[in-house]
């Protein structure tokens, strides 16, 4: 009788957790999958367009910030993905997927604009905003507040209950733009106090932009306080760390989670407000037009860091901007930009792994023994 | 009338079965593939650009029945697995988050399919006005012959094309799968607890990875019969809309059961188009009612979080990666 060895083939590399790696690598990771993903991105647009790619790439510095009114408008898109981002990151540094911003924003916008058709005629602007301000921000949170109420008592799923959340909420806002259409039955609300411009965010400098862009800059360092130095930051902290843990040292879970999430979506109503009544003045189902999703995506590829999230949102506007420029230089279609920045996150997703893992070769055991 | 209404409701319905069917097998086994959306839209416009290519080459009136079914179909196919591999390499190798990795492969594949769609008559270099896909669409849609004649039960039960029953069919094989077979116990062990199905020998990765491909393919079919059945086989952009969300609410809906979610694809086709069936209705009660499916997949998700119910749950670990050494 002999004994049968089992050969068990080691694989040629394994995985370990890295330690906390010095900084200037985890940037090193990240510029080069940035410059990776822009050489796929390169051979892409080659593909499409055969033209050199370094051509391209100046045009869509061009699109993005050639003229005054194309950095301003690139500022201003900024400032509102960097809101709806500023918006998500509370409930996800406790773990709490919220993917509903898209909704809660735009219950916020139709918030704001109900008010401002309503009130527009009988209230003076000075009162007029500070109440949209508010009716906006309760309105995007209770729509947050509730699938968190479900997650406190019952531990409902709130990735999905966020996301069914958005699709009633554009329903619900599909249904009032043909009850306030202009003219009946149109299905559009179109540019809402027009001459009066009443509830209009007001234009400073010349630029209509810049109130907007200033509210989102005080909020990013707002954000950046409540979570860093404050303790309901410290609670959110914990909570997202482990529950068990939070629990254990007294802290009433579904208190902070309700409490973050009337947070998260007041802030969602935040940016619906901006959207309404500093930029567009009117309200379609697609004003957000997946700027929700996305800032999910611009949160958590900055770490939850409200400051890098400047930077991230610059990086994913800056390229939509650029790639509709190609698009039209071309005569290609606009979505185009959609690819080039899924092919963006894609890397830069991956990227994460090399900064967290480290991969080692294994060395040949098996031969030792023979 | 109401055969009418349930053969609208079920043409509707079938690529909600098709979405729910592959999402099951890809939530069972941990993975939350919200990327669905845009899967099904690859799936589409992949179909749509192998069966272009193919009647601009040979001319829509020389197109033979097989390679005019084939060559979408393959090419469907590949282009949803491709976007499946995608997802898997990011969240199964490289532990990625699922819920950022599905929406960027949603915004992705949303605008790749709306970039060929608007582009790919430019890019091919040829000369006709759209995408407009008759002649392979009407293979695409042939039913059965004796359909017509058999009154209201044909209407209801025969008159639909292949693809449609395929689907049923998929949908009742993946059901048996996940309840009777050895492979659907390990699958659903690998969403429940990863931990424990590695333990067991399972191999967690490969589970992972076939499951949510395999998913991903069946998914993407959905666009397939989108485009070349539902809409006659012309591409228009955005047209498919949000039916991959409402794939997703049906998974929730059908918690988490592929022969429940045949019934329900119907439920929500019907309430997607009940507005034309109901007289005398204005526009704006329109968009209220396309509201109720989400509405009744909030209320089941509700109930099913308060019940409890074990077999009923979301899988345990559904929404998290798998890494051996962090247990």
């Amino acid at each position: 009788m002999h004994q049968k060895t089992k050969h068990v083939r080691e694989p040629l590399f394994h995985i370990v957790k890295r330690d906390a790696i010095p900084n200037w690598q985890s940037i090193m990771i990240r510029v080069i999958a940035v410059a990776l993903a822009l050489l796929v991105n390169g051979i892409v647009i080659l593909a499409v367009t055969g033209e050199n790619p370094i051509n391209l790439y100046i045009t869509m510095f061009d699109g993005a910030i050639g003229t005054s009114r194309r950095f301003w408008s690139l500022m201003q898109n900024i400032a509102i993905l960097l809101c709806l981002s500023l918006a998500v990151t509370p409930a996800f540094s406790m773990r709490f997927w919220n993917i509903g911003a898209e909704g809660q924003a735009l219950i916020g916008g139709f918030a704001t604009a109900f008010m401002m058709i309503r009130f527009g005629e009988s209230l003076p602007t000075a009162v007029l905003i500070p109440v949209l301000l508010i009716v906006s921000m309760l309105a995007g949170a209770i729509w947050g507040v509730i699938p968190a109420i479900f997650k406190a008592l019952w531990n409902t799923n709130e990735t999905l209950f966020t996301l069914m959340m958005n699709y009633i909420a554009i329903q619900l806002v599909s249904y009032f733009t043909y009850v306030f259409s202009v003219p009946k039955g149109s299905g559009q609300i179109g540019i809402i106090n027009r001459s009066s411009r009443a509830g209009w965010l007001p234009i400073v400098n010349g630029n209509s932009y810049l109130v907007n862009i200033l509210i989102v800059a005080v909020l990013t360092i707002l954000v950046y306080i409540y979570l860093r130095f404050s303790k309901h930051g410290y609670e959110i902290e914990v909570v997202g760390q482990s529950e068990d843990t939070a629990r254990y040292i007294g802290l009433d879970v579904r208190k902070v989670i309700i409490r973050t999430m009337l947070l998260s979506g007041a802030i969602c109503g935040l940016a619906g407000f901006l959207l309404v009544s500093g930029t567009d003045h009117t309200i379609t189902r697609d004003t957000v037009a997946g700027r929700g999703f996305t800032a999910i995506v611009v949160s958590w590829m900055a770490h939850f860091n409200p400051f890098y999230m400047i930077l991230t949102s610059f990086l994913i506007c800056f390229l939509e901007k650029g790639a509709v420029e190609i698009a039209t230089v071309y005569g290609l279609n606009d979505s185009f930009s959609d690819i080039i920045t899924g092919v963006i996150i894609f890397f830069i997703i991956g990227s994460e792994f090399f900064i967290n893992y480290a991969v080692k070769r294994n060395h040949a055991r098996g031969e030792v023994q023979a | 009338m109401i055969a009418g209404f349930i053969h609208r409701a079920v043409m509707q319905g079938i690529p909600l079965l098709f979405g729910s069917t592959g999402e099951i097998l890809t939530e069972k086994s941990g993975n939350l593939n919200l990327g669905i959306p845009g899967i099904m839209y690859v799936g589409g416009i992949s179909g749509v650009i192998g069966s272009f290519l193919y009647e601009q080459s040979v001319g829509p009136a020389n197109i033979k029945y097989l390679p005019a079914i084939l060559i979408p179909l393959i090419c469907s196919l590949v282009g949803s697995a491709l976007m499946g591999l995608i997802y898997c390499f990011l969240t199964v190798t490289l532990r990625a988050n699922q819920n950022v990795t599905g929406l960027a492969l949603t915004t992705f594949g949303v605008g790749f399919g709306n970039f060929f769609g608007g582009s790919l008559i430019k890019l091919s270099g040829n000369d006709v006005p759209s995408i407009t896909l008759t002649a392979t669409s009407n293979f695409f849609r042939r039913t059965l012959p004796f359909a017509g004649k058999l009154g209201w039960f044909g209407k209801i039960f025969l008159s639909y094309s292949f693809l449609a029953y395929i689907a049923i069919v998929i949908a009742l094989l993946a059901s048996y799968m996940l309840r009777r077979t050895r492979v659907g116990l390990n699958l659903r062990a690998v969403g429940e607890s990863p931990a424990t199905a590695d333990a067991a020998g399972i191999n967690v990765g490969q589970y992972k990875y076939v499951a949510t491909i395999v998913g991903s393919m069946i998914a993407g079919l959905g666009g397939l019969y989108y485009v070349m059945d539902y809409a006659s086989g012309i591409w228009s952009n955005d047209a498919f809309g949000d039916r991959g969300w409402l794939a997703i609410a049906l998974v929730i809906f059908a918690v988490w059961r592929p022969d429940i979610s045949i019934i329900g694809s119907i439920l929500f086709g019907g309430l997607f188009i009940v507005h034309n069936y109901i007289p005398n209705i204005d526009v704006s009660t329109q968009e209220l009612i396309k509201m109720s499916p989400y509405i009744v997949t909030i209320i089941v998700l509700v109930i099913v979080s308060m019940r409890k119910r074990r077999e009923n749950m979301p899988p345990a670990s559904l929404g998290l990666s798998y890494f051996r050494e962090e247990r």
